[in-house]
């Protein structure tokens, strides 16, 4: 049995429904990342595991135990919130150890346990100080020792590094995985940031509308989306109307020009309309025909734009009414393309995502 | 530029000047009991007279317990309709300025009129009717206070990060959000103690020994002795709003009447 347990779960409010036929299986120790755009429910989901939100309809199981309608103080589910919520009042050491205290644990037992959260999360030296002493980054890990010390069956975070600069965020997040991973917490983390999410999870739940849209590991999700949505949402895509040539051998024409993906195409007939995603980093200038395997498929034509990104050089190549927009890596040796310059790009069959009828 | 500052300067000390000349004046006069000199008689008769301590006294454990019940009437009240029913805040905010809309003297004739067969008959009940006014008349102090101490902090998000480290209501009411709002909750008391301690009005005409009686009394009996009150009396109330300004100064995160810190 899955150590959370998420069962036909629905939120309905007055006016909308908020999440809708929610089913997910957590197992111990896993890192879960639900992603999506705002309104769309993760939030509403996680603050239902919380306790925050009773849901309309279905079942939470927490370690086989249902807690679907447990006030949030008994699930012993920690929670880290977009805003850090440290009691102003208290200093680091007494905000951490406040969990302990209503537990009503010894007082040698609390202290104990707040030096050692607060080398956790590399604090040591901060216990006395009030959170508003604190750097924004600092208050997280607060927070998030907070979260940790009452040992709760499941760490839940809510955004946590949304109010934080992007440098803090990357660094604060690699912490947070390796504390998640050294003490092997179930953790269920709420992000619209995709790199948080891919970088972060072990498998990641994509949201839409309260809906699951895919459940898959980063791999998954990133390489083999399976709608339309989690393709344009997670990762920069190019979506091309494409007619489908031949549907049995994998044939398409894009204005005119046959490229083939690696697959059928499924139940389609000839001369249909059809949408193909290209991920950027899989399309290159085709500048050495001979050395690309004729499998490879290449499409001619002209340079529309090119942007310069320090790193890359950003090309926008127009095939009459359509365009694609891919990034080559910057070789100081090489002149990046002109605009209006005629050129071929390249990608392989492989990596033609068919997303249905367009 | 001389010019632009010289009439808000006449307005300011116009305003000075009307306000402190009587009250320089009053203290004045509170000094001349003993003919020929200036001296603190007059106070020194007041602090002989057993009757001011009698009423002080009276008065003071009037006002110690309106603040003790109105703060426990008013920050749960208040916590939970910013909570759970925020769109209560108006109608509440309505019922807690009535005593501004509705005179003391309207309120105590209804007392008067429900109770004077019941509570009125004892002393308790009489005493218990001046607190329970009292709490009512703290109430657009005491909410306005608290309302601005909770609205600085984020009382929602503060009441679920408890709740998840396994705080029943009663753990987070006193020790999360009674302490967070402690300063706007001082705030509240002092002006509350400040109105109580002068209250005139209901004090007499329930016929209790307060202070404010106890100095219309003396007013009619006594010639410089109701000078010497009246500036005990400010001094008093300055006295209280210099200790909202010390303790608003004080603990990290917290709110004072008028705003955040």
């Amino acid at each position: 049995m899955a150590f959370l347990d998420l069962k036909n779960v629905r939120k309905g409010f007055a006016q909308s429904v908020a999440v809708e036929n929610f089913n997910l299986e957590v197992e111990r120790g896993e890192f879960i990342s639900f992603l999506g755009p705002s309104g769309c429910g993760k939030t509403t989901t996680l603050r239902m595991i919380a306790g925050f939100e009773t849901p309309t309809s279905g079942t939470i199981r927490i370690n086989g135990a249902d807690v679907t309608g447990m006030p949030p103080n008994r699930r012993n589910v920690g929670m880290v919130f977009q805003s850090y919520a440290l009691f102003p009042n208290m200093t680091v050491a007494d905000n951490i150890g406040f969990g302990l205290k209503v537990a009503r644990k010894p007082a040698g037992e609390i202290a104990a346990r707040v030096e050692e959260m607060l080398r956790t999360v590399h604090l040591p030296e901060f216990g006395a100080r009030y959170p508003y002493q604190l750097s924004g980054g600092q208050q997280q890990r607060v927070a998030l020792a907070r979260a940790l010390a009452i040992q709760p069956q499941v760490l839940l975070l809510d955004e946590p590094l949304s109010a934080l600069d992007a440098k803090i965020r990357v660094s604060l997040r690699n912490e947070i995985r390796s504390i998640q991973r050294q003490l092997g917490i179930t953790t269920i983390y709420v992000t619209h940031d995709q790199e948080e999410a891919l970088s972060l999870s072990d498998r990641i739940v994509v949201m839409s509308n309260g809906r699951i849209e895919q459940i898959g590991t980063p791999f998954e999700i990133y390489n083999f989306p399976t709608t339309r949505f989690v393709a344009s949402f997670v990762g920069t895509l190019n979506v091309l109307s494409a007619h489908v040539a031949s549907a049995a051998e994998g044939r398409l024409t894009i204005d005119g020009q046959e490229i083939r993906a690696s697959k059928p195409l499924g139940d389609v007939g000839a001369g249909q309309p059809i949408n193909l995603a290209l991920r950027p980093e899989i399309i290159s200038i085709d500048g050495a025909a001979d050395s690309v395997p004729n499998s490879t498929n290449r499409l001619a034509g002209t340079v529309e734009d090119v942007m310069f990104l320090g790193p890359t050089v950003r090309v926008r190549v127009r095939f009459g009414e359509q365009a694609l927009q891919f990034d080559e890596v910057n070789n100081p040796h090489l002149n990046p393309p002109a605009r209006g310059q005629q050129i071929t790009v390249s990608f392989p069959p492989e990596a033609c995502l068919i997303l249905g009828n367009a | 530029m001389r010019k632009r500052h010289f009439w808000p300067w006449v307005w300011v000390v116009l305003g000075l000047l009307y306000f402190f000349v009587p009250l320089i004046a009053t203290f004045d006069f509170s000094l001349r009991a003993r003919k020929g000199v200036l001296s603190f008689d007059a106070y020194a008769n007041v602090f002989d007279d057993t009757f001011f301590y009698q009423s002080f006294t009276f008065s003071l454990q009037a006002a110690l317990l309106t603040i003790v019940i109105s703060a426990l009437l008013i920050v749960p009240t208040v916590y939970w309709v910013q909570l759970r029913v925020p769109r209560l805040r108006p109608v509440v905010e309505f019922v807690t300025l009535l005593p501004f809309v509705v005179p003391a003297v309207v309120l105590v004739f209804g007392l008067i009129r429900t109770y004077s067969s019941t509570l009125l008959n004892s002393r308790a009940g009489g005493y218990s009717l001046l607190v329970a006014s009292y709490v009512v008349l703290s109430f657009p102090y005491m909410y306005r206070a608290i309302d601005t101490g909770l609205r600085a902090i984020d009382v929602r998000t503060l009441t679920e990060a408890a709740q998840s480290l396994g705080a029943s209501w009663a753990t987070i009411l006193l020790r999360v959000i009674f302490p967070n709002v402690r300063i706007a909750l001082l705030s509240g008391a002092f002006l509350s103690f400040a109105i109580v301690m002068g209250e005139y009005t209901i004090a007499s005409l329930l016929a209790q020994p307060a202070f404010g009686p106890y100095m219309n009394l003396k007013a009619s009996s006594a010639v410089y002795e109701p000078s010497a009150l009246a500036i005990l009396s400010f001094g008093l109330t300055w006295g209280t709003v210099a200790l909202i300004q010390f303790l608003g100064r004080g603990a990290p995160g917290q709110t004072q009447l008028g705003g955040v810190r």
